[in-house]
């Protein structure tokens, strides 16, 4: 089986996540794009390691490590967006503007 | 003097050894302050001593170190210097590293001395102040720079040293930031440095440019054997450096940040302001000293003048200055001064060793101060008076170390500054020796004032003060053994230890000693200091208390210019720091309406005497819009750029890809 | 073709229609649980080319612990369930859309141009091999990896915690 149509499909996802950043209000919803661009980078990865064999299955790893720092990420943004809510009332990004000029 | 002396040319006869282990592992002085400053910033707050045990700790390893340096330098001669290879811009080879030779070894004693009985002293001097600990990792942080600098055998690791300095000068100088006024003097430390700081960078860009190296003793090697490489810039280079050095050492003009900078904790004066930061100047002339010598001699003369204004400038306004701290401060400038003239006239060792008997009696007489300060609460002579009888130990080192800034055999200032005189007076320099004894005779006669308004006569001031803590009065004590003894290590004809540690480079140093006391200079010297004591002692014992006596010597303009400081903070602040804060932009404009447009109406209306009718158009429509909108429009760009900023994540991010998907396509497609 | 590769295409199919429900929906659970989907999807690709560890991680961590966070947040925000006209910002859409699809065609066109070559099925499991590598060589990475999540777990918990001074401060 060849690779390009799953590798295409990988981009196709990763497109769609950074839609989902630049277009979504709600900031949950912009993490959650995040998670289908992670997503995306881990099929890559995974598709690599079947098409090289490699020997030290460094794909398979660094997809390990991808999603233990996603885990982490969403821990700390939802965190972030929590602490933003109970101060301004609101999950809406673009009400975040504190680095105006 | 000759422009370049074939004698130049022999090698060093003097026997050094590489030092072995011990210089080898020499790094380690350079690094453990900045490791010990680290470990106070994240654990010192939660240590019985709040982090002051960490820096004393570092500072006796690094004294014990420098000692053990010495001792062996004393019995072998060690130069030698180690690099460390961290990478290259273009044909410069980056390199740091450390030397180990007789210049730098006295420095390491001097830094780790006077440091280690600072930190002493800052322990009980700083207690319940505010920043405790911060104020111990800047101080670690200084000892640290301050020997990245004296360490340092590539110009590069100079430039670097000197900056970090400069930044802990900053953050020291402005501990008590809360009032506008040290925070401002701290500011006015920083840019005057950093002005000179520029003339330095310049310097070495030309010296590495011209010999293709940025290693100090290739850059003096080629300057003692290839005349012709360097001589074209040799005169320029030599001058930057000197600005660099007149930025740190407090030369005249540049010497306005250091009275100021007394706004710092009196320890930090004492250890940067006297002892230390100061003679970072000196140290950089003393280091690039054969290629002044050979290369450029005029330089030298220019050096000279220099130093010898300073050293009278400064000492006059030391008469007039009411402030304790100040009078020391204007002092210090004037000893600089001392230093700066030495090595103009071509005398390194005197210089340096006025350096290193001036850094322990100065330290002294700081610490002194900050002791009388501490108990007094206030800095005015005109508050204190008869603190010989509650505060016996500070009285006696304070006298012990003005009797050595006076000159007085046999303490340690006297056998340097004769030298200094005895220099001068060998080289013919007949003006500028007899400046330089008025010089002594008037550091005798403030320091007299000084001492007689401070502790003899009746306690003019309020509440009760008392002798300091031990921990304040024992580095006293040890310094009062220091200015005394210190001198003793280069007495002509008797004992010349001192030249021959200070001269054990790899590049061959030329100059004079005196080979036995030179009685004219010594007795000028000894006569100038007896006489400001006499009539210091006369003025203000004899004939009465402070306000009297400064009345009998008032000469009214002469009093107003020397308390005015020679007006050359109004001169700055009228000339180049109010022009700069307040109407650079409004000057931008005038020049740009008036001398710009102006021009280019007047090549518009001379152009339509010659072109006609449509070139007078394209003038009026084209480029004098062109250059109205450059003038308004740099605000309204401004003003619309800004708001580019939004705020709004999801704009930058678009922006961002944008850029990223464009610059891709670019690359993919067309390049 | 084979039936191994007709299922795989429309793995590939299926997961890139829950991913656009990701992220067009106007509900905000619906997204949520296209997330689900799409997760389930890639794991189910990851089995099929035998990675089965990794589709496990990926089924545990992320559908089992991930989506459950972002459901919380979604409620603690009080975000409005059901349809939101709302939850997309018309504006940027004609301009998300260009970016996105300029990045779509940009990665398509390396990616085929770049990459060429099959997909080696290996049959088994490669589980125990992974963990020997995952702490041997790369124990170091691993060890800084656990390190960091650490670091999530205190600094997640000191943003979301309810600190009472600070809300005392607001309050007066």
């Amino acid at each position: 089986m060849i690779v390009q149509p799953v590798l295409v499909t990988a981009a196709a996802l990763f497109s769609l996540g950074i839609y989902g950043i630049l277009v979504r209000r709600n900031a949950v919803m912009v993490l959650l794009s995040i998670e289908l661009i992670l997503n995306a980078v881990n099929i890559n990865f995974i598709i690599f390691d079947s098409m090289l064999a490699d020997s030290l299955m460094q794909g398979q790893i660094f997809t390990i490590f991808i999603i233990t720092i996603a885990a982490a990420e969403v821990g700390i943004g939802l965190a972030i967006v929590l602490m933003l809510f109970r101060n301004r009332q609101t999950a809406n990004i673009n009400e975040f503007d504190l680095m105006k000029w | 003097m000759v422009k370049f002396d074939a004698n130049l040319l022999a090698e060093t006869e003097l026997v050094y050894t590489d030092g072995g282990i011990l210089a080898e592992f020499s790094w380690s002085l350079v690094v453990l302050p900045f490791v010990a400053a680290l470990l106070i910033t994240f654990i010192g707050k939660y240590l019985p001593y709040k982090g002051a045990e960490i820096a004393l700790g570092t500072i006796a390893l690094i004294f014990i170190y420098s000692v053990s340096l010495m001792f062996i330098h004393i019995t072998e001669g060690v130069a030698s210097e180690f690099f460390v290879n961290v990478g290259s811009i273009g044909q410069f080879d980056i390199e740091f590293g450390w030397v180990v030779d007789g210049l730098s070894i006295m420095m390491y004693f001097v830094v780790g001395t006077v440091a280690l009985l600072v930190f002493i002293y800052a322990t009980n001097y700083m207690e319940g102040e505010i920043r405790y600990t911060f104020f111990f990792t800047s101080l670690t942080l200084f000892a640290g720079s301050m020997l990245v600098l004296v360490s340092s055998p590539t110009l590069i690791q100079i430039l670097i040293g000197w900056e970090l300095v400069g930044v802990c000068s900053y953050l020291l100088i402005g501990h008590y930031w809360e009032k506008k006024d040290n925070s401002s003097a701290a500011m006015k430390a920083f840019i005057t440095n950093k002005i000179a700081d520029i003339g330095l960078m310049i310097g070495i860009i030309i010296l590495a440019l011209n010999t293709g190296t940025l290693r100090i003793s290739e850059i003096l090697y080629q300057s003692t054997h290839d005349y012709e490489k360097l001589s074209k810039v040799a005169f320029a280079a030599a001058i930057l450096l000197f600005i660099g050095a007149m930025g740190k050492s407090a030369q005249f003009p540049l010497h306005v940040w250091l009275p100021d900078a007394m706004a710092g904790p009196t320890p930090v004066s004492a250890l940067m302001h006297a002892a230390t930061m100061v003679t970072a100047g000196v140290y950089l002339l003393a280091r690039m000293f054969p290629f002044y010598k050979s290369m450029a001699p005029e330089a030298l003369d220019i050096v000279m003048l220099f130093g010898v204004i300073t050293l009278l400038g400064a000492g006059l306004i030391a008469i007039v200055q009411d402030d304790l701290k100040k009078v020391l401060a204007y002092s210090t400038v004037s000893q600089l001064g001392y230093m700066v003239a030495a090595i103009g006239s071509g005398a390194y060792t005197a210089a340096l060793f006025h350096l290193w008997t001036h850094a322990f009696f100065k330290a002294l007489l700081f610490l002194g101060a900050g002791s009388v300060i501490h108990a007094v609460h206030s800095n005015s002579m005109l508050e204190m008076g008869g603190l010989r009888k509650v505060m016996p130990k500070t009285f006696t080192t304070f006298i012990i170390g003005t009797v050595a800034l006076a000159g007085l055999p046999p303490f340690a200032g006297f056998f340097s500054k004769d030298e200094i005189l005895a220099s001068f007076n060998h080289e013919g320099e007949t003006t500028f020796f007899f400046i330089a004894v008025l010089g002594a005779f008037i550091t005798a006669f403030y320091m007299t004032r000084a001492v007689s308004l401070t502790f003899l006569g009746e306690y003019r001031g309020h509440g009760h003060p008392h002798e300091s803590h031990n921990m304040m009065t024992t580095p006293l004590l040890t310094l009062a053994v220091f200015a005394i003894a210190s001198g003793w290590v280069n007495i002509p004809g008797v004992y010349t230890g001192f030249t021959d540690w200070v001269t054990t480079r790899k590049t061959k140093i030329v100059e004079y000693h005196p080979e036995s006391f030179d009685l004219f200079a010594l007795s000028s010297g000894l006569i100038a200091g007896l006489l400001g004591i006499g009539l210091g002692y006369y003025l203000y014992q004899l004939q009465g208390s402070a306000e009297t006596g400064d009345d009998k010597i008032k000469i009214q303009p002469v009093w107003t210019v020397l308390e005015n400081k020679y007006y050359l903070d109004h001169f700055y602040f009228r000339f180049i720091i109010d022009p700069i804060k307040i109407n650079i932009s409004k000057a931008v404009d005038k020049f740009n309406t008036n001398v710009i447009d102006r021009f280019i109406n007047g090549v518009g209306q001379i152009a339509s005497l010659l072109g006609g009718i449509v070139y007078n158009n394209l003038d009026q429509n084209g480029i004098d819009r062109f250059l109205n909108m450059s003038s308004s429009g740099t605000d309204s760009f401004g003003g619309r750029v800004k708001l580019l900023q939004t705020g709004r994540t999801q704009q930058y991010l678009m922006l961002f890809l944008g850029g990223v998907v464009t610059i891709s396509l670019l690359i993919l497609f067309i390049i | 073709m084979e039936i191994y590769e007709i299922v795989t295409y429309f793995t590939l199919l299926l997961l890139l229609f829950s991913a656009a429900r990701v992220v067009t929906t106007s509900n905000v659970i619906h997204a949520a649980i296209s997330l689900v989907f799409t997760l389930a999807l890639t794991a189910t690709l990851f089995l099929l080319l035998s990675t089965q560890f990794v589709a496990l991680v990926l089924v545990l961590v992320y559908i089992g612990a991930v989506i459950v966070l972002f459901l919380f947040g979604v409620m603690i925000t009080r975000a409005p369930l059901g349809k939101n006209a709302e939850l997309d910002n018309d504006k940027n859409k004609l301009i998300g859309a260009t970016i996105s699809g300029a990045i779509f065609l940009l990665f398509s066109y390396i990616l085929i141009n770049g990459f060429d070559g099959e997909i080696v099925i290996t049959s088994g499991s490669s589980t125990e091999l992974l963990g020997e590598i995952l702490l041997s060589r790369f124990v170091f990475p691993f060890e800084i990896v656990s390190f960091v999540l650490l670091a999530a777990l205190i600094g997640g918990i000191t943003l979301a915690r309810k600190d009472e001074a600070l809300v005392d401060e607001d309050q007066v």
